[in-house]
C-alpha cells in the first residue's frame, strides 16, 4: 500500500508557495514571438561587424578577409572626415533650429482656446508627410520655372535662387525641409509638457510676486526639460543618421557637399558596390548614434527624478 | 489732491499693462499665423497644382481653370495604381502582424515580473535607434541568398523594425494604466488568463491599440530607405515611385502634385483620427499627454 502511495505521489509534500512552473513562464511565451521576429533582424548586424573585415564586394566572386584594412583606409581617407563634418553639422543645425523654433511655437500656443486647438491640429499635417514626398513637394515649390517661392523672391529682387543646386545652399535647403517635416514633432512634445505643468508652484509663485523671467528660469524650464530632452532624443538620433531627406533631394551633391556618413556608405556600397568598405562607416554611426541616446536617456532620467522632486 | 494724481497714475499705468497686454496677444498670433503659413501653404499650394494644366502651371499662382487631367495621367492603369496597392499590402501587412506578436509582448512587458525585463524593452527600444542603413546593408545580402529579395514577406519583416518598437512600447503604457484590480476581479468572476487578455484587456485599451496601429501604418507607409533597397521591379511602394516622377525629365509637373498629393491625404486624414493619442504614441509612450 505504501508502496503505491510513493510512486502516485500522493503523499508528496506541496509546495503551495511554489508559483507553478506553466505560470512561470507566461512571460517568456508571451514576449517571445515579437522578440524573435525583431531578433531575425539582428543576425544581420553581427554579420556587419563580420563584414567590415573583409573585402566583400557584388563584384568578386570570391571574399578574402583583409582584416583591419577597411578600417584603416577609412580613417585615412579625406572622405570619412568630410563625411563626419557634414554628419554633425547637419545634426546640430537641424536639431537645434527645430528645438528652438519648436519651443517658442509651443509656448505661443500655451492658452487654450478654440484658435490655438485648431492650429495644433493643422500643425501635425507636415509630421505625417513621408519625408520623401516632402522633398517632392518642396522641389516643385523651389523650381525656378513653377516654384512659387521663386515668384515671391521675384518680388523682392531676387532672382534664380538656387536651391539645392548651389552647395553654398544645399544645407540651407534640406534642413529647411527637414525643419518643415519634424518642427512639429518638437511642438507637439514641448506643448504636451506645457500642459503637464502643476498648477500650484505657479501660483505660489504669483502670490509671492515672483517676475515673470524669475517664474520661467525657475520653475517653468526645470519642469519642461524632461520633456524636452525627450523631443531632442528622437531628432537628434533621426537626423544623425538622416538619408531619405538628402538621398532624395540631391543624392548628396552637388559634389560631395552633402555626403553625410549613410549616403557615403550607400554610395560606396551600392553604387561602387564595395561592402565591405561601406560597413565601417556605419559602425562609426551606429556607435556615434548609440553613445548620444544613452547620454540623454540618462540626462532625461535624472532630470525627471529631479522634476518629480524625487533627488 | 494727492488722491486723484495717484489716482491717475493707476488708471494710466492700468490703461498701459492692457495696451501692452493687447500688443502681446497680437504679437503672438501674429507669430502663430506666420509658422501656420510655413507649415500649411506647401501642402496647399500642391494640392492646387494638382489641378492646373502644364501650360498654366508656369505663369499662374491661385487663378486658373481647373482640371482633372492630371489626376487621370497619374491614376489610370499606371505604375503608381500598382504602386499605391502594394504599398497598401505591405505597411498594412506589417501592421496586422506587429499587432499579433507585440500586442502580447506588450501585455507581457506591463504586468509580468521577470528576469531582464527591463533589458528586453531597452532592446527592443534600442531597434528604433540603430541605423537604418547599418541594418539593411547586410539584410539585403542575406535576403538575396534566401530569396526574400523584392517579395512582400521580406518586406514586411524588415518593416517590423518600424512598426514593433513603436507598437510595443505605446500599447505596454496603456496596459500599465489599468489597474491591476480590474484583472482580478476578472479572475475572481472565472474567467482564464487569455480570456482576461481578449475580453477585459483589449477592449479597455482599444484606443490605444487604434492609435499606434495608424501611426504605425503610417510609418510604415512612409518608409523610404527599405522599399529603395529591398524591393526591385515587382514591388514598388509609393514613395519610391513618387520620385520617379521627377527624376525622369517629362516637365508635367501636374503629375508630380498630384503623385504626392495621393500619398499625402489618406495620412492626413488618419492623422485626424490619433489626435487624442498622437503625443503620446510619437513619444513612443514616454510622454503621456
Amino acid at each position: 500500500m505504501s508502496k503505491l502511495n510513493k510512486r502516485s505521489g500522493a503523499n508528496k509534500e506541496i509546495n503551495y508557495n511554489e508559483v507553478p512552473a506553466a505560470i512561470r513562464r507566461r512571460p517568456y511565451y508571451v514576449v517571445l514571438p515579437g522578440l524573435i521576429i525583431l531578433i531575425g533582424i539582428l543576425i544581420p548586424f553581427v554579420t556587419a561587424i563580420a563584414l567590415s573585415f573583409t573585402n566583400y564586394s557584388f563584384k568578386l566572386p570570391t571574399t578574402k578577409f583583409v582584416f583591419l584594412k577597411n578600417w584603416i583606409n577609412m580613417f585615412s581617407s579625406k572622405d570619412f572626415y568630410h563625411a563626419l563634418g557634414v554628419t554633425l553639422r547637419y545634426a546640430i543645425y537641424c536639431t537645434g533650429v527645430q528645438m528652438i523654433l519648436g519651443t517658442i511655437v509651443a509656448f505661443l500656443l500655451k492658452n487654450d482656446n478654440p484658435f490655438n486647438r485648431v492650429l495644433k491640429v493643422l500643425f501635425t499635417f507636415p509630421l505625417m508627410v513621408a519625408p520623401a514626398i516632402a522633398v517632392l513637394v518642396w522641389q516643385l515649390m523651389t523650381s525656378n520655372s513653377v516654384g512659387v517661392l521663386e515668384k515671391l523672391l521675384n518680388l523682392l529682387g531676387v532672382y534664380n535662387f538656387p536651391w539645392a543646386s548651389s552647395n553654398k545652399t544645399a544645407m540651407f535647403t534640406v534642413v529647411l525641409i527637414d525643419t518643415w517635416v519634424n518642427m512639429p514633432f518638437v511642438i507637439l512634445l514641448v506643448q504636451a509638457g506645457i500642459q503637464s505643468l502643476p498648477k500650484s508652484p505657479f501660483e505660489a509663485a504669483q502670490v509671492d510676486g515672483a517676475s515673470a523671467w524669475f517664474t520661467l528660469k525657475t520653475l517653468t524650464f526645470p519642469l519642461l526639460k524632461p520633456f524636452m530632452y525627450i523631443a531632442l532624443l528622437f531628432r537628434l538620433m533621426a537626423s544623425l543618421q538622416e538619408f531619405g531627406i538628402i538621398f532624395a533631394l540631391t543624392k548628396g551633391g552637388p559634389g560631395n557637399t552633402l555626403m553625410n556618413i549613410s549616403l557615403t556608405s550607400y554610395i560606396t556600397g551600392f553604387t561602387y558596390q564595395t561592402l565591405g568598405k561601406a560597413l565601417p562607416y556605419l559602425l562609426v554611426l551606429w556607435f556615434i548614434v548609440n553613445i548620444s541616446a544613452k547620454f540623454i536617456v540618462k540626462r532625461q532620467r535624472k532630470l525627471t527624478m529631479q522634476a518629480a522632486g524625487r533627488e | 489732491m494727492s488722491q486723484t494724481t495717484d489716482f491717475k497714475k493707476a488708471q494710466s499705468a492700468a490703461s498701459q499693462r492692457k495696451s501692452l497686454q493687447r500688443l502681446g496677444f497680437i504679437g503672438r498670433n501674429l507669430a502663430l499665423i506666420c509658422f501656420a503659413t510655413f507649415a500649411l501653404f506647401p501642402i496647399i499650394w500642391m494640392i492646387t497644382c494638382t489641378f492646373k494644366s502644364d501650360a498654366e502651371m508656369y505663369n499662374t499662382v491661385f487663378r486658373f481653370t481647373p482640371t482633372l487631367n492630371n489626376y487621370k495621367e497619374v491614376l489610370v492603369g499606371t505604375d503608381y495604381f500598382k504602386a499605391f496597392f502594394q504599398n497598401l499590402i505591405v505597411a498594412g501587412g506589417a501592421v496586422l502582424v506587429t499587432m499579433i506578436a507585440g500586442v502580447p509582448a506588450a501585455y507581457g512587458l506591463a504586468r509580468y515580473n521577470f528576469k531582464n525585463k527591463e533589458d528586453i524593452a531597452f532592446q527592443i527600444l534600442s531597434f528604433k535607434f540603430a541605423p537604418e542603413i547599418l541594418v539593411i546593408l547586410p539584410v539585403f545580402l542575406i535576403f538575396q541568398k534566401i530569396g526574400l529579395y523584392d517579395t512582400y514577406f521580406g518586406l514586411i519583416w524588415v518593416y517590423q523594425l518600424i512598426t514593433m518598437p513603436l507598437v510595443i512600447w505605446v500599447v505596454r503604457g496603456y496596459f500599465e494604466d489599468i489597474s491591476v484590480e480590474i484583472e482580478q476581479a476578472a479572475q475572481l468572476d472565472g474567467y482564464r488568463w487569455y480570456e482576461i487578455f481578449l475580453k477585459v484587456l483589449l477592449p479597455l485599451v482599444k484606443p490605444g491599440l487604434v492609435a499606434s496601429g495608424l501611426l504605425a501604418f503610417i510609418y510604415a507607409w512612409n518608409s523610404f530607405t527599405f522599399p529603395l533597397i529591398l524591393s526591385g521591379f515587382k514591388i514598388q511602394t509609393i514613395t519610391i515611385t513618387s520620385l520617379r516622377y521627377i527624376a525622369s525629365d517629362s516637365v508635367h509637373y501636374g503629375q508630380v502634385a498630384v503623385a504626392a498629393t495621393v500619398a499625402i491625404i489618406p495620412e492626413i486624414i488618419a492623422c485626424l483620427f490619433i489626435q487624442k493619442h498622437l503625443v503620446r504614441g510619437l513619444s513612443f509612450g514616454a510622454v503621456k499627454g
